[in-house]
């Protein structure tokens, strides 16, 4: 029997706008997962730590202030310099494609921008969990 | 006598026959409509259900605005007797990125085009009260608005822009009494005394804590620097709005529109009682009290909404605050087309959205208006976006007669309807609130912000069940998405500042700033108004971060309810 996905959704930097990442937390709860927000105001080390504690699979940043080039890859090496490869980082807000592309050619996952639906995001975190890699116990 | 009697008799009977007739009317034609072939679907991007006709019989009871003029209590029709032929709306376009000197040259490009009001957008760093420098700063700097770190700043900001001459806003809530002293400062510096200072500060806490979440300190001391404003404003910038009460954001954060006037409205109440309770006349503070709606997309309850507020802020002002200055009564207020309604796929439609919203906020009777530009869901907007943003104002002043007649829907049953309606929506939201313990109470409990975020879920379903179209997202897709050129902000402007702020730091008079510094802990711990202090030590170049940290020492810092 295979157990809920647990998602941690976080708030990094200064940015307010929370409105993305509470609906986005809502719909992933719907689809069954094991939804974590951090609230607003997170940086990089808070949401590491929290992801780690957690134990979650994967980690959703919501970022509209232009400053996802700075947060992403900050949260990325911190989640690899404690060795967990393994989780997924993923997210969304106003993030130019060329962007989305430097940040995945970086190991970022997919990001989703504006009119994005819940329903894809939901799919593209199953998918990930369906494909992803045997887990050492 | 009796003659009379009989002529008012006969008159109410003819009345009763017409509206008689009127009803067989209707009822023939609920037949046909009903009988008829239709659509299943209401597009709307409003809460409310419409019906497919009004008439006369949808304001029985109400005489609508039959009875009222425009700039006559309570001001539906609008707070001017000669309505925009006395005075055009400002244009007034939201700005700023990267540098205070960057920003500079984008505003008197805005001002070389015709733009008539500045509009001060400040990065997340400063939003927050943090300096350019400081450690939570990194990577934000000058990103979503100009960096503003201390006076210094802020007179590069206006370098060549004689601030006796322009109107001024700022958007900025959590630290505005720090940013308000440096424009202050800034303008001595100019030999612009501050009674001679038009603009606005944003300075409305409450909406923050409710939506937009750029907060510094827990609610009471926000709401005390506020009350010092009001204050201090009242004697000393007269011609200054020290609050603008903003419904933009809570909208944007997913209320409806009713919620938008509702929850925004008691916010401006609880902003009135706490002058009140000062000890302030609420004719002293109350004239300097403005407004800022966000204008949305379902067109007639937009219009609805702006005459609404007004109706219901004058009868508030006059029947339960007691204000005899007329001036107390009406609401001014700026208003912005909705961010949230444009689409990062096929931006070129944005710029349709942004006319229609425009439109709106101009029948609405708005005495200021900033259009977004097309791009603004991808990155900040690029100087030829903003263009056609700041010429959509000007074909829709000069070209389509619009401006020429006040109130031109006042009578439309169905604009009557919908406004009677939304304020009686307001209305009964405000007894919610009120059995919520008011507005502070319901914020500490997050009642506020579980209303608005139940309501941008609702939305969210509605689009992804396909209840809401979107042009372009979830209907009449295309795969060749236009792309269009979009703004950098490079990493300059946090590499510049941070130099600045060392020089600064190097230069300025240091054992000044922490004197000054002292004697604002002093001022916050008792009762004095601390706007006088704040001043000294905007001009003595203490930072903001370090007039922000002082005042959290002894104010402490707020904690959000957190919850999805």
């Amino acid at each position: 029997m295979s157990r809920p996905i647990r998602v941690l959704v976080a708030k990094p930097g200064l940015d307010g706008h929370d409105r993305g990442a509470k609906v986005v937390a809502a719909a992933l709860r719907d689809a069954g997962m094991e939804v974590i927000y951090t609230g607003l105001h997170q940086t990089p080390e808070m949401i590491a730590t929290a992801a780690i504690q957690e134990d979650v699979d994967v980690i959703g940043l919501s970022i509209l202030s232009g400053a996802h080039m700075t947060l992403f890859p900050r949260v990325l090496d911190l989640i690899r310099a404690e060795g967990r490869d393994d989780l997924l980082l993923t997210g969304g807000g106003i993030i130019p494609q060329e962007d989305m592309d430097a940040l995945a050619a970086l190991g970022v996952g997919k990001l989703f921008g504006p009119g994005a639906s819940t329903g894809d995001l939901v799919a593209y975190i199953k998918n990930w969990f369906g494909q992803r890699p045997p887990q050492a116990v | 006598m009796t003659g009379v009697h009989t002529d008012a008799d006969a008159t109410i009977a003819e009345m009763q026959r017409e509206l008689d007739d009127l009803r067989r009317q209707v009822a023939t034609w609920r037949d046909a409509y009903d009988a008829g072939k239709r659509r299943d679907l209401n597009f709307t991007n409003s809460a409310k259900e419409v019906a497919p006709v009004y008439t006369a019989l949808d304001l029985e009871g109400s005489a609508g605005t039959a009875l009222e003029v425009p700039g006559v209590f309570p001001y539906t029709r609008g707070i001017h007797p000669t309505g925009y032929r006395g005075r055009l709306w400002t244009m007034r376009q939201f700005a700023g990125f990267g540098s205070a000197k960057e920003t500079n040259e984008r505003y008197k490009f805005l001002l070389e085009h015709g733009t008539t009001g500045l509009s001060v957008a400040f990065d997340f760093p400063t939003l927050m009260g943090y300096d350019s420098d400081h450690v939570r700063s990194e990577g934000e700097v000058g990103k979503c608005g100009v960096a503003i770190s201390s006076l210094a700043d802020m007179e590069a900001l206006f370098e060549g822009i004689p601030l006796g001459d322009v109107s001024t806003s700022m958007t900025i809530n959590g630290p505005a009494i720090i940013l308000w002293c440096f424009y202050i400062a800034a303008a001595e510096k100019q030999g612009v005394p501050a009674e001679k200072l038009r603009g606005t500060v944003q300075n409305d806490i409450l909406k923050e804590y409710m939506a937009q979440h750029a907060w510094c300190f827990p609610i009471e001391p926000a709401l005390r620097l506020i009350v010092d404003m009001f204050e201090w404003g009242s004697t000393h910038t007269p011609e200054w709005n020290t609050i603008s009460i903003s419904g933009y954001h809570i909208r944007e954060a997913g209320a409806t529109a009713a919620q938008e006037l509702a929850f925004t409205l008691a916010d401006g109440f609880t902003y009135v009682e706490r002058g009140i309770a000062r000890g302030l006349a609420v004719d002293e503070f109350a004239p300097r009290l403005s407004y800022f709606w966000d204008v949305h997309n379902d067109f007639f309850e937009e219009i609805a909404k702006l005459r609404a507020a007004r109706r219901i802020w004058a009868r508030h002002m006059k029947d339960r605050y007691h204000a005899k200055d007329p001036r107390s009564w009406v609401m001014r207020f700026h208003s912005q087309t909705a961010g949230v309604t444009l689409t990062a796929q096929q931006p070129m439609n944005n710029v349709v959205r942004v006319a229609y919203q425009a439109l709106a906020a101009v029948l609405g009777g708005t005495q200021s208006l900033h259009t977004n530009s097309m791009d603004e869901t991808l990155a900040l907007p690029t100087e030829q976006a903003v263009q056609v943003a700041l010429r959509t104002q000007q074909v829709l002043a000069y070209e389509t007669g619009i401006p020429n007649v006040s109130d031109p829907l006042g009578g439309s049953y169905y604009v009557e309807k919908l406004t009677d309606d939304l304020e009686r929506e307001a209305e009964a939201l405000f007894v919610e609130i009120d059995a919520a313990g008011g507005v502070v109470k319901a914020l500490e409990s997050g009642w506020l912000q579980r209303k608005i975020t139940e309501s941008a879920a609702r939305q969210q379903w509605e689009i992804e069940q396909h209840r809401r179209v979107i042009v372009g997202v979830n209907e009449f897709e295309s795969e060749d998405s236009l792309t269009i050129p979009l703004l950098k902000i490079d990493e300059d402007a946090a590499r510049n500042q941070a130099v600045r702020l060392k020089q600064l730091r190097e230069s300025r008079d240091n054992a000044a700033c922490t004197a000054r510094l002292d004697r604002l802990r002093e001022a916050a711990k008792g009762s004095e108004n601390v706007v006088p202090f704040i001043l000294d030590c905007a001009r003595a170049y203490c930072t903001l971060y370090e007039i922000r940290a002082a005042l959290e020492d002894v104010f402490g810092a707020y904690r959000e309810p957190v919850f999805f």
